[in-house]
């Protein structure tokens, strides 16, 4: 029974993570129609920005407010990169086919996994890119001698409990943006239909960019909230990641915010059950095939509502 | 008559091929012919690429998969055989006879594989096909590494060396003319129509999934091939072959050549693996050059060198080669992968 709980907690914890870096696939693929393929890169240009931000500064003691400072620099960073992205990838290819921009997102994926790959141009004061070989994330918080609590035998770090509120607090407040805000209305009317939303005054454009600007910086939180929990990061442990969200966005209805964070802790926990009571080496494998069962059995995802194609 | 001269057509490809293969093979100095078996490889995989990506305009990022259901089919069967003898046959024979045998099964089993992916997953529209080939491509090569029997993460070593250049060069061939006579052909139109207007397509009446899914087992047993040849050029089958990154390897190769264009496929795979032949000290920016290939073709050259149009269809080798039957196809505008012009932008919502 504790086993049980056990795995409900890591999967709890790898879950939010998936689901922060769903919600941006879900409002992207809500706006534009598009699966942008270079999110789970952005995750992990998060993870390095605050390994940046972290060690440049000459260390320092781990405190609230630094961890508060990275993860907000991390956030910025990531957001001008996703508008960045957008700007200059997708944005000249919208009219263009659909295959089009997904080809160029994948792109773009290649560009920052192996461009963060190459041999360091400058080391001073740290070497970028950082290369191929693991870095280790400098801690954050420090939670003194007790780093995690303890239920009836089951194990709960601190830094998780922590990283579970954060993401929470930051998935409300993207859904009093979505809801709650003229921006949000305003996204939600590119959603439904870009040209009417365009006829009726809304900045297509500036929407669109906001929405990639916004995604972006919840996936460089989900960066920092799994760095600080599992420190070693390298240039590639976002494309598993992002696909894995990706599955998630598909799994809670893709284009439905809520649907985004249900379908993230939903794979989060089952592929903890799945890999903690059978073999731990077919991870990767059960996010891919929740997906294909989710395809076949229901491909409008748990929360979304069928549409009828209309020709 | 017609009958006869078409199998003439697919036939004569091979007779004249031959022998120019065997003294190529006689003659080639053994690490250039690597160089050219590798170059054969990425052109069978790109070709049959184009078969789904090109023809029939879905997006499968699954190919290096099938390469590796190819790979392990085609070395188990190599190695279980590889001291058996067959009588009245000299060695050599015999072991070629073996290994035609195991190029057989690689397709049959890479295409049966095709039809476990390509079933459910060509009911999805474009870009969720992407992902769940890609999936599907991860499974495979997660299934290979948990199997003892397939040597887990190391794969499977020590393979005997069986390809030879006179066998690639009729797999090439063998996939290039299927491409064409597929592009030719009935079967081809709907791939066409498919990849034009899906919807108008099922409204006149074609069965989009079960053309689409042949396609996709077509492409796949090609994948299976071409996984069994390198496989036994290199000696070695491992996992680490058959990654995600080999499956873009070859997107870009399909993508640059121009996606539906035959002879675009087989050019750019020749170009890009002789190129990065000749850049091996440059081997870390590889990945990076891709990258930058793909969104640089996207932004300036969306539909790739070729477009749909095949070599023989560009105005610079028809002013030097002015045949009466070209220049008649070129004033109907009828070259099999070609389309009509406003095609390109369509399918935008």
């Amino acid at each position: 029974m504790t086993e049980f709980f056990q795995h409900l907690v890591n999967g709890v914890s790898v879950g939010t993570i998936y689901a922060l870096i769903a919600l941006g696939y879900t409002m992207v693929y809500g706006v534009l129609k598009l699966i942008n393929f270079a999110h789970g890169d952005v995750y992990m240009v998060g993870a390095f920005s605050g390994y940046y931000l972290g060690t440049v500064g000459g260390g320092g003691q781990p405190s609230f407010i630094r961890a508060a400072y990275i993860t907000l620099g991390a956030m910025i960073v990531c957001g001008l990169l996703g508008y960045v992205i957008e700007r200059f990838a997708y944005r000249p290819l919208r009219d263009q086919a659909r295959l089009t921009s997904l080809i160029t997102a994948i792109g773009v994926s290649f560009l920052l996994e192996y461009g963060f790959q190459l041999t360091p141009w400058f080391r001073e004061p740290v070497p970028f890119p950082p290369g191929p070989s693991p870095r280790f994330f400098p801690t954050l918080l420090d939670f003194g001698p007790a780093p995690s609590l303890e239920f009836l035998g089951v194990t709960v770090p601190k830094i998780d409990a922590l990283g579970l509120v954060l993401a929470l607090a930051l998935m409300l407040l993207l859904q009093h943006i979505v809801y709650r805000t003229r921006f949000g209305t305003a996204m939600r009317a590119v959603s439904f239909d870009p040209q009417v939303a365009g006829l009726m005054g809304i900045p297509v454009n500036r929407i669109i960019s906001m929405t990639f600007v916004l995604g972006s910086a919840l996936a460089a939180a989900a960066g920092i909230i799994n760095a600080s929990s599992r420190p070693k990061i390298e240039p590639l442990f976002g494309l598993m990641s992002g696909l894995k969200a990706f599955v998630a966005a598909v799994l809670g209805g893709i284009g439905n915010v809520p649907g985004a964070m249900a379908g993230g802790l939903l794979l989060g926990v089952t592929e903890e059950y799945v890999a903690g009571y059978t073999s731990s080496s077919y991870r990767d494998a059960i996010a891919f095939a929740v997906l294909i069962l989710v395809l076949l059995l229901r491909p409008e995802g748990l929360f979304g509502r069928a549409t009828v194609e209309k020709v | 008559m017609t009958r006869a001269r078409a199998l003439l057509r697919s036939f004569l490809p091979f007779l004249v091929g031959l022998p120019i293969l065997v003294v190529l093979e006689a003659v080639t100095p053994p690490d250039f012919s690597l160089i050219l078996v590798s170059v054969g490889v990425n052109v069978i995989l790109a070709v049959s690429l184009n078969v789904v990506n090109g023809f029939t305009g879905q997006f499968s990022l699954g190919h290096a998969g099938f390469m590796a259901v190819g790979a392990y089919t085609a070395a188990k069967l190599t190695t279980a055989l590889a001291g058996v003898e067959l009588p009245f046959l000299p060695q050599v024979l015999s072991d070629q006879i073996f290994f035609a045998l195991a190029l057989s099964a690689a397709m049959a089993a890479a295409a049966l594989a095709g039809v476990l992916v390509g079933m459910p997953s060509l009911r999805l529209r474009g870009d969720y096909l992407a992902i769940v080939t890609l999936g599907f491509g991860e499974i495979i090569r997660s299934v290979i590494e948990n199997l003892k029997a397939l040597g887990q993460a190391t794969g499977l070593s020590g393979l005997p060396a069986r390809t030879n250049l006179v066998w690639v060069g009729i797999s090439v061939i063998a996939t290039v003319v299927m491409a064409y006579r597929l592009a030719t052909s009935t079967q081809g139109r709907a791939l066409f129509a498919i990849r034009e207007d899906e919807i108008a397509a099922e409204a006149m009446g074609v069965d989009t999934t079960g053309y689409k899914v042949r396609a996709f087992v077509i492409s796949a047993a090609y994948a299976g091939l071409a996984g069994a040849l390198i496989s036994h050029a290199i000696l070695l089958a491992t996992p680490r072959m058959f990654t995600f990154v080999r499956s873009i390897e070859v997107v870009v190769m399909v993508v640059l050549g121009g996606l539906g264009s035959i002879t675009g496929s087989v050019v750019a795979a020749a170009l890009l693996t002789v190129a990065l032949e000749l850049l091996r000290e440059f081997q870390a920016y590889r990945m990076v050059v891709y990258a930058l290939l793909l969104i640089a073709l996207m932004l300036l050259r969306p539909q790739g060198i070729f477009g749909t149009r095949e070599l023989w269809n560009l105005a610079l080798f028809r002013r030097l080669f002015r045949s009466p039957r070209l220049a008649a196809a070129a004033t109907s505008g009828a070259s099999p992968t070609e389309i009509r012009d406003d095609s390109t932008t369509g399918g935008a919502v």
